[in-house]
């Protein structure tokens, strides 16, 4: 990026400075370093799952059409200009809304929890809509006045967060609520919310604390935080996870048991190893380097993503961009965090590493929309 | 208040700076919170990467014993008497099966499956995981395993699993010598080497089985297995192959017993044969016995209870553990204390009016020839079994004399055979009464003893230790089960050391001549007690008759009335060796209320000994298989 144009609008003559393929790419609101790092993570993700799947070419298969099928709703989500987006801002909350209060009420119940929304031809899982929804209504709201917002409107969007983020927490998911609650604080953090406010806030949780333990936590959340603390208290039962990663990790030293060699993860001894542990898995097999270069990639891409947020030309994508590349952040470092034993065990995917289809699609619709505030940059001025 | 704030004028250049103030905050934080993953990670991987390489590789790989195949046990010349035989078990593995229900009626059509079958099966069922095969059927036939194996495509997860278990070819031939083995208990697997029995499972309970188990196990393998987080086996990293047991070859003569078990019919009752050149024990016989082959897969109950509420006690070893009055068998020993000890001439008589008594008693003592021997020396007293003379002797030389005389022969203390569970019988003294029963000793205690009765009792196993003793003109050789040992099959055998004992001594070595020759004189003589075996003899043989009376292991009460009658009749027994001239058997044997030992117990001796002596007479004491011809007896 040209230093000299820095927050200006990009021009047709910059344009024209790039190359031909570059501005085909921009054509299609494609942001090529945020889709090298991208595309450079999910291949890293194949070849582990590769591994962690005890070499099943039909679960590489399943995660390529899922990969393929998340890239598709990117492109198509890159094309929706900020504005669109701001001005379908409102409907999109609202009807997200609905579609929670309506999960609690006929939603489909799958593993203990209700989180799915039967709509005949799909499943869907309403919370992930709120993944976007949520900081694009909050950044909508805080960007029609002038910041850092007053005490009203902050209660308000408060409201506007902490609503989806109670319903998400009833049904149970924890790791959804706790990203949801973070994108949306995320939000009012960038918009200017006073650092008194924060740390008063702060107090105010750890205080509820004790209320919070007794009352909002089903007994599976309170027994994981008791877990983490002291994971050999249930070797076999709930500690099992923790201990068998972190094995596989510690196992794993400096350069890898090598690929297809983690005997932790091929004799099962890991559970979850191609969803929310492929992280042990990895670290297994690839070592301490291999983190090295995996987290790498990943400030990489939140890099692109600060860079985009900064560049970005009014209040509100400069809002959304900064709080989905936060909470991408925070996905990355609440899965590591809890596969190698320092945060408990919250169900939260390695983001475009894990196996799965649904937070896949969330976090690639979430790059599109950060690719749209990039590439539709010129058009806002003009 | 909402158009309050809308008519706020929007400051790009302030909005912007606070906007790049906070992400700037939020980088720090993000780079803080990088450096603590990372230092966790450098915690687990590069601090402590041994400590958990270790706990990965524990995960895993485990260590599987693998067990050892047990020693074969052969008779004197080969005769296989314990060995190891395929046993079919029936195996479902419950992650293959579909329907188990269907599966287990289908089973039922093709073997018989008991209602007991079933119970254990689901009982393990519970136990165990979904891809480890749980028994349903042991020991199946060979028609069985045929029957399943042909329709195995149509039964997933149904396995026929072959392991080694133990089997007695000769069914109850010498079953209380050669013992058996059964399922470890609770008890013994407190003291057992913990490592050693890993994969074990059977251990020998009595007999040779008991006293060799250490021989006979061998040594456990070992193989690293690399398993999955569930126990199953993966596959085998490296292997420490067991040691098999190694095979006893034993004294006995599987000819020699099977023709003393025939003798004895259906009579209750005990025979010990030994070679008195080196105290081999070449046949042990308790009647009546059981099948060995019953206890190896766990007894059912129905068949333990028989065998051990039976009033003939099949499971009690009659030639180790019996304590019989010796009766008149007792006699040369007698005999011989008198020429050692009071000098007495052989040749001086008493007269025997048939009766006895001792001055300031009344009662009296009598023989059991009515109008007695009359004129009666030594020689006559054993070759008749005159019982005046020797309560007349008896009382000569006193109880204590005759106590420890006795006591050279081993009479009341174990011999010592490799078997266990060995009973000491009595040789009784003042001393053992005062301490046992603490009573004074009465002389007319002293005089039954003089014909081997009251106080004092023997084993068979103690009689034919003395009498090969008496045979061998006083030299003494500990009783010997195990006559070699063979590392494996076609190896070379190690025979094992005999085993001398003290020697009797004697301050004449003539007396035992006249006792031998007397006891010839049993058998051979005209008026002998035995004459009656003598017919056709092709050997010498010499002997003593013996016929207690009734108050031994025998006596119950709870037999039915019907049975006292049979119950109260004497024991008979004989004791003898041959051939005279050069003894290589000694035989003591005992017939529970099988009447006279002249007509009841002699004529079995005879046909052990025919069988031993004549039938074998190109017998070599070293099996075939000894190919390096060594032998230490």
């Amino acid at each position: 990026m040209n230093p000299q144009s820095g927050l200006s609008p990009m021009d047709f003559r910059e344009e024209n400075r790039l190359s031909t393929g570059r501005r085909l790419l921009y054509r299609f609101h494609i942001d090529l370093p945020l889709w090298i790092g991208i595309m450079l993570l999910a291949a890293m993700g194949m070849v582990v799952l590769y591994s962690a799947g005890n070499q099943s070419l039909e679960l590489l298969n399943r995660q390529f059409v899922r990969l393929f099928i998340a890239f598709i709703v990117m492109i198509a989500v890159a094309q929706i200009h900020p504005n669109t987006l701001k001005r379908w801002a409102p409907w999109i909350f609202g009807i997200g809304l609905l579609m929670l209060i309506a999960v609690l009420i006929f939603g489909e119940v799958s593993k203990g929890a209700q989180r799915w929304l039967n709509l005949g031809l799909f499943r869907f899982q309403p919370s992930e809509l709120m993944k976007i929804a949520v900081p694009v209504m909050a950044a909508w709201y805080l960007a029609e006045v002038p910041l850092p917002p007053r005490r009203g409107r902050l209660f308000i969007a408060t409201i506007i967060v902490i609503v989806p983020t109670l319903l998400i927490a009833k049904q149970p998911d924890l790791g959804t609520s706790l990203l949801i609650a973070s994108s949306g604080f995320f939000v009012l953090l960038l918009a200017g919310l006073g650092w008194k406010l924060i740390l008063g806030v702060i107090t105010l949780m750890a205080a509820s604390a004790p209320l919070f333990w007794n009352y909002l936590l089903h007994d599976y959340q309170r027994q994981r935080i008791l877990t983490f603390i002291n994971p050999e208290t249930d070797p076999l039962g709930s500690g099992y996870h923790i201990i068998q990663s972190t094995i596989a990790i510690g196992s794993g030293g400096i350069y890898g048991k090598g690929w297809l060699n983690g005997t932790q993860s091929h004799l099962d001894f890991l559970p979850e190893r191609s969803t929310d542990f492929v992280f042990a898995v990895f670290s297994e097999e690839f070592g301490f380097l291999g983190i090295l270069l995996l987290l790498a990639l990943y400030i990489a891409v939140i890099s692109r993503g600060i860079i985009i947020a900064v560049n970005a030309q009014d209040t509100f994508s400069r809002l959304v961009a900064g709080s989905l590349t936060l909470t991408f952040f925070v996905y990355v470092f609440v899965n590591i965090g809890m596969v190698s034993g320092i945060l408990p065990v919250v169900g939260l995917p390695l983001p475009l590493i894990s196996y799965g289809g649904t937070s896949m699609v969330t976090i690639m619709a979430a790059f599109g929309v950060l690719m749209s505030i990039q590439t539709h940059r010129k058009l806002v001025s003009a | 208040m909402a158009f309050n704030t809308n008519q706020r004028l929007k400051d790009h250049f302030h909005e912007t700076q606070i906007f790049n103030r906070r992400v700037l905050v939020a980088g720090l934080i993000i780079f803080f919170l990088l450096v603590v993953l990372l230092s966790r990670l450098v915690f687990l991987q590069i601090t402590n990467q041994q400590h958990y390489a270790t706990l990965s590789e524990n995960n895993r790989v485990s260590i599987r014993p693998i067990a050892p195949t047990r020693g074969l046990i052969f008779d004197r010349n080969g005769v296989l008497l314990a060995q190891n035989l395929p046993s079919f078990t029936l195996e479902i593995i419950p992650e293959h099966v579909h329907d188990l229900n269907k599966t287990l009626k289908d089973l039922s059509q093709l073997i018989s499956i008991s209602k007991e079958d079933l119970k254990h099966f689901h009982k393990n069922r519970r136990k165990k995981r979904r891809f480890e095969g749980i028994p349903l059927r042991f020991r199946l036939n060979e028609e069985e395993v045929a029957r399943v194996s042909v329709q195995q495509n149509k039964l997933p997860g149904v396995i026929i699993k072959a392991q080694l278990s133990r089997h007695y070819p000769q069914g109850k031939l010498a079953a209380h010598a050669v013992g058996y083995v059964s399922r470890i208990n609770e008890r013994e697997l407190r003291k057992l080497n913990a490592s050693n029995y890993s994969a074990t499972t059977h251990i020998g309970k009595v007999g040779v089985e008991r006293t060799y188990e250490d021989i006979l196990h061998g040594k456990v393998g070992f193989k690293r297995v690399e398993t999955n987080a569930q126990g199953r086996v993966l596959h085998t990293l490296s292997r420490t192959l067991p040691v098999s047991g190694k095979n006893l070859y034993l004294n006995l003569d599987t000819k020699v017993q099977a023709i003393a078990e025939q003798g004895l019919k259906e009579n209750n009752g005990a025979l010990v044969a030994i070679d008195p050149r080196n105290g081999a024990v070449l046949a042990m016989v308790s009647m009546p016995v059981y099948d060995p082959n019953l206890f190896i897969h766990g007894i059912s109950s129905k068949n333990y209870k028989e065998l051990s509420t039976s009033p003939e006690r099949p499971l009690f070893n009659r030639a180790l553990r019996g304590q019989y009055p010796p009766g008149s068998t007792i006699k040369p020993f007698i005999g011989l204390a008198g020429l050692e000890i009071k000098n007495m001439q052989s040749r001086k008589k008493i007269d025997c009016p048939g009766w006895y008594m001792l001055k300031n008693d009344e009662r009296r003592y009598r023989d059991w020839k009515k109008h007695g021997h009359k004129k009666t020396d030594l020689l006559k007293a054993i070759t008749e079994s005159c019982d005046v003379y020797f309560y007349d002797l008896a009382f000569k030389l006193g109880i204590d004399n005759i106590s420890s005389f006795l006591a050279h022969f081993g009479l009341g203390q174990k011999t010592g055979i490799d078997l266990r569970g060995e009973l000491s019988g009595i040789n009784p003294s003042r001393k053992w009464k005062k301490r046992n029963r603490n009573m004074r000793w009465f002389h007319g205690e002293t005089l039954i003893i003089g014909i081997g009765q009251g106080y004092m009792l023997t084993t068979p196993l103690q009689l034919a230790h003395a009498t090969a003793a008496i045979s061998m003109m006083g030299q003494r050789f500990k009783p010997r089960m195990l006559y070699a040992i063979q590392d494996e099959r076609n190896s070379p055998l190690i025979a094992t050391q005999t085993l001398p004992l003290k020697n009797i001594p004697v301050n004449d070595e003539k007396n035992w001549k006249t006792i031998l020759s007397a006891m010839k004189n049993v058998v051979h003589g005209l008026h002998g007690t035995a004459r009656g075996i003598s017919y056709n003899l092709q050997y010498t043989m010499a002997g003593k008759t013996g016929t207690a009376q009734v108050f031994g292991i025998a006596q119950d009460a709870e037999y039915k009335k019907e049975e006292i009658a049979k119950k109260l009749q004497d024991h008979a027994l004989f004791i003898g060796f041959a051939p005279y001239e050069n003894p290589r058997i000694a035989v003591a044997l005992i017939v529970e209320n099988g009447g006279h030992g002249g007509s009841a117990a002699a004529p079995i001796v005879r046909k052990v000994m025919d069988q031993y002596l004549l039938n074998q007479a190109k017998e070599k004491l070293t099996p075939e298989k000894n190919t390096h011809g060594e032998s230490a007896q």
